[in-house]
Parts: structure tokens; C-alpha cells; sequence
């Protein structure tokens, strides 16, 4: 009941909203320039599917690279931060300058090293966004053992490594995956923004520019709706893992 | 025989952080727990009654005195898991199941897999959780949760279990019953154990022998030997005129020690 609740009171809101814009629009014969109708842009969306679903593919691909690479890396280096203590030293500035960069600024300089034909810069660029929140979530739960944990696994006289891999790496999971979360609407970002800067010109930051520069607004909003489509998916998606990842934890 | 714990003499201080001084959590204590033998260590907040029992489980070690468990110093007792332990936490890892819970102890120490699932099962019937084994620990009570820590700590058959307030954070209901299971676990499994608890019906209830503990420094004011009727039934005994005669000795105990004074009283 609350549940069905919770789902039904954004979708109306949301629906109502969308119905005042197209009522203004229309009432108000605002040019589809200045703002086109959502009905307008909807019909677009539908006739131009193959075209909007084939940018959506190419930047939600990079996008999800992106998340798998950067979430690998994070993964090792938190964990061997968290066992070699040299190594946390060492890479804390790192981690930190790179969280304060914005990452799609590296844009330019990874095209040229990795050729305007590829993606595999904008792959890169969405890694190093989602390689940060991985890797500083991962850690904090690799290092947050329960106190009432470590006086067991004391008592018991576990070793490093059983206490390790009954207590530590299993403790870190919902943390991990916490971390995924925030990455994965990050990397559908890093990745669209970064198109912005050249490279390929198939996804769908460049579709919107050359939709806008060609006067069509309609299909441009018609992209931007496919880029909220593929950001709503991986959202949905990191939210679902952390859920699965978090079932059982106690609080 | 050796006594199943032999405290002589310890003493445990913690240093002070910075300016702060010193605090002296136990001076000088003294204690004997003979194997089979349930007994208690009662005190206000603060009396370090905790502070001994980590001491006895090697968790933390003494300033100066010497701890034997079986014979044995406390440190060489817990490498020898001579000894089960329970919290006021559960502690139970929320990402295994009960039966993987209990199992932990016994995966940690090679214990035959074979043998496992038997065990496993004896103690979960010995709970009385044989339905629950598949149960995370988020789908259980707080009693049910405890029950469980119980039984891991009773896995390898341990002839001393100690419990630092394990049903401190219960409810009054299912703390008389989780009681009475214990006393009859205790009795069926024949382990001597050292209970730390500051409610005093529950410490003589429980126990053969009470430890009445005083604060700062940690001191061991009196022992009161506990003897209540045995095999009549628990609610029978807690209404007994014997149990309510212990129960204010020990009180008259506890309050006779300086520093237990109620809270929020004025003595200036």
C-alpha cells in the first residue's frame, strides 16, 4: 500500500507537470525554439527511435564500460590501500586531487593520445569519475570492522587472513556497492559530457549540438529525453544492486 | 583439578590521553571460578566488571597480576579456545544466515566438515531456533538474535563460556525467559561460566557464587554464595523467600559500597 503510495504520488506529480508545460505551450503559442511541446518532443522521439535508441546504445555503452573499468580499479585500490598502508599514503593526494579535477577537462588531452576516431577516451574519462566514490566507499568499508567483530575474531584467535575474508571483505560489500550507486549516474554524465569535447561524433551529446545547431529544437529535446532515459537506467540499476547488496544489514 | 579461572592480584590501568590522568578500571583482584560453576559479577556502571572479563578472555591485558584459564595464562587459553564468548551485542555477521553464524567458529578452527551440519543442528535444537537456520539475523528478534550468539559460543563445546551483559538489551519478558534457558543450558552442558551483569535479581537467579564489584577503582567488595532450591521450576524460585532474601543481601551489598549513592542526590 505505502509502497504503491510512494511510486504513484512522483508519477503524478510528474504527469501533472508535463501537462501544464504542454497546456502553457500551447495556450501561450510559445515557438518551439524558445520551448517545444512534450507531446511535440514525444512524437519526435518515436519517429526518430532508430536514430535517438542508436546514440543512447553508443553513450550508454561508454558509459557502462566506463562504470565496470572504474569500479574494478576502485575495487584493488581500496583493497590494497586497506592491507599495504604505504600504498593508502601514497595514493590519498592522488585520489584527492583527482576528485577535486573535472574529469571531462582531461577530454582534450585523452582524444589526442587515444585518436578522435575512438572511444576509448571517453571509456577512460568515465572510469576516473566512477573510480573516486568507488574506491573512497570501498575503503571506509574495509576499514569500518565492527567493534564487537574484531573482540570476536580476537577470541576466536583468527588469523589475518580468516579474519579478512569472514569479517573484512564481506563487511565492505554494501559499502562497495553504495559506492556503485553514486558512480553509475556519474559515469552516464562523464561520458555524454565528455562528447562535448570531440571524438566520434555518434553519441548523444553530439547528436543534441548538431540537432541545435540545425535549428531543431524538438529533436534536440528529443536526445535530451533519450539521455535521461539512459541515466534513469543506470541509476535504477546501481539503486537495485545497492538494495540486493544491503539486504540484510543491520543498521 | 585447576579452577576453570584463577585471577591473582590484577590490577588495570588505562593511561591518560594528553593531560587527562589515568583511570585504575581494576585494583587488585582476586577471584576463583571452579569448573561447572556459575557466578556472576554484579556492579554499577564503571566497576570494571567488563574491564575483567575482557582480562579473563584475553581481549585486553592486565597492568600487573597474572590471569590462568585451566591452568593456562589467559593469552595461551584463547589461542586453545578454552573458552566461549558472548556479547551485550549479538555481534552476529548480518550477511550469513544462522546456521552460517553458528558455523563460523567451527570453519574458523577446522573442525570436521563432516560434522558440521550435525553440530550445527544440535545447537540450533539446543536454542530452539530449528526453524530459523535459514533466517538472516535482520529477521529476527532481539531475543532470537541473542540466542543464536549463544549458540556460536557454545560450538565447540567450550568448559567456560563468558557473557558480558548478553541480555542487557532485552525486554523484562525475554530476559526471564532467555534466563531460565541458560540456567538450563548451563546445567545440560556442564561449562562454568562468568556472567557480568548489573541487574541483581538476574545475577542470583543465574548463579552459584555473586561477585559484588565496586567503582573506582574497580574492587571486588564481598562474594555472596547463592543457594536457591534446585529442579522446582524458574517461576517458583524467582518467588521464592529464599531468592528474595539473596536479592537483598546482595542489594545491601551494593549499597553499602561508597560511590553507589542514587543519582541526582545533593550531598553537599
Amino acid at each position: 500500500m505505502r509502497i504503491a503510495q510512494r511510486i504513484l504520488t512522483p508519477v503524478v506529480f510528474g504527469v501533472l507537470a508535463l501537462a501544464v508545460w504542454q497546456l502553457l505551450v500551447v495556450a501561450l503559442k510559445i515557438p518551439p525554439f524558445v520551448l517545444p511541446a512534450p507531446l511535440a518532443v514525444g512524437a519526435v522521439f518515436q519517429l526518430q527511435l532508430p536514430i535517438v535508441g542508436n546514440g543512447m546504445l553508443i553513450t550508454g555503452l561508454n558509459a557502462l564500460i566506463g562504470l565496470v573499468l572504474g569500479t574494478a580499479l576502485g575495487v584493488v585500490g581500496a583493497i590494497l590501500a586497506a592491507f599495504l598502508r604505504a600504498i593508502d599514503e601514497l595514493a590519498a593526494p592522488l585520489v584527492t586531487a583527482l576528485s577535486v579535477v573535472p574529469i571531462v577537462a582531461l577530454a582534450p588531452v585523452l582524444y589526442t593520445m587515444y585518436g578522435a576516431g575512438a572511444q576509448t577516451a571517453r571509456q577512460f574519462i568515465a572510469a576516473l569519475a566512477v573510480f573516486v566514490p568507488v574506491y573512497v566507499t570501498t575503503l571506509r568499508g574495509l576499514r569500518q570492522v565492527a567493534p564487537v567483530h574484531r573482540d570476536l575474531l580476537r577470541a576466536y584467535a583468527a588469523t589475518r587472513w580468516q579474519a579478512t575474508r569472514a569479517v573484512t571483505l564481506p563487511g565492505a560489500v554494501p559499502y562497495l556497492f553504495t559506492g556503485i550507486r553514486i558512480a553509475s549516474s556519474l559515469s552516464v554524465i562523464t561520458a555524454l559530457v565528455a562528447e562535448y569535447f570531440g571524438g566520434p561524433v555518434n553519441g548523444l551529446a553530439n547528436a543534441i549540438t548538431s540537432a541545435a545547431a540545425n535549428s531543431n529544437f524538438t529533436l534536440a529535446y528529443a536526445f535530451v529525453l533519450g539521455a535521461i532515459l539512459v541515466g534513469l537506467v543506470f541509476f535504477v540499476g546501481g539503486l537495485l544492486l545497492e538494495r540486493l547488496a544491503t539486504r540484510h544489514s543491520i543498521t | 583439578m585447576s579452577a576453570a579461572v584463577r585471577v591473582r592480584g590484577a590490577t588495570k590501568t588505562f593511561p591518560g590521553r594528553g593531560r587527562a590522568a589515568g583511570v585504575t578500571a581494576l585494583e587488585n583482584i582476586e577471584l576463583r571460578v571452579e569448573p561447572g560453576q556459575f557466578v556472576s559479577l554484579i556492579g554499577p556502571s564503571g566497576c570494571g566488571k567488563s574491564t575483567l572479563l575482557r582480562l579473563v578472555a584475553d581481549l585486553d591485558r592486565p597492568s600487573a597480576g597474572s590471569i590462568e584459564v585451566f591452568g593456562d595464562p589467559a593469552a595461551k587459553a584463547r589461542v586453545k579456545q578454552a573458552y566461549g564468548i558472548a556479547f551485550q551485542q549479538a555481534g552476529l555477521l548480518p550477511w550469513r544466515t544462522v546456521a552460517a553464524n553458528i558455523r563460523l567458529p567451527l570453519e574458523l578452527h577446522r573442525f570436521p566438515p563432516a560434522r558440521r551440519h550435525a553440530r550445527v543442528a544440535e545447537l540450533l535444537a539446543l536454542v530452539g531456533l530449528e526453524d530459523f537456520a535459514d533466517r538472516y539475523p535482520d529477521q529476527l528478534s532481539g531475543g532470537m538474535q541473542q540466542r543464536v550468539a549463544i549458540a556460536r559460543a557454545l560450538a565447540e563445546s567450550p568448559e567456560l563460556l563468558l557473557m558480558d551483559e548478553p541480555f542487557g538489551a532485552l525486554d523484562e519478558m525475554t530476559r526471564e525467559r532467555m534466563q531460565g534457558e541458560l540456567k538450563r543450558i548451563a546445567g545440560e552442558t556442564g561449562a562454568a561460566v562468568v556472567f557480568v551483569t548489573h541487574s541483581i535479581p538476574e545475577a542470583v537467579f543465574l548463579s552459584d557464587k555473586v561477585v559484588v564489584m565496586s567503582p573506582r577503582p574497580g574492587r571486588i567488595v564481598d562474594e555472596l554464595p547463592i543457594t536457591l532450591g534446585t529442579g522446582s521450576a524458574a517461576d517458583d524460585v524467582r518467588e521464592s523467600e529464599a531468592f528474595f532474601r539473596q536479592v537483598s543481601a546482595v542489594r545491601e551489598l551494593l549499597h553499602g559500597v561508597p560511590g553507589a549513592a542514587p543519582r541526582g542526590v545533593d550531598l553537599r
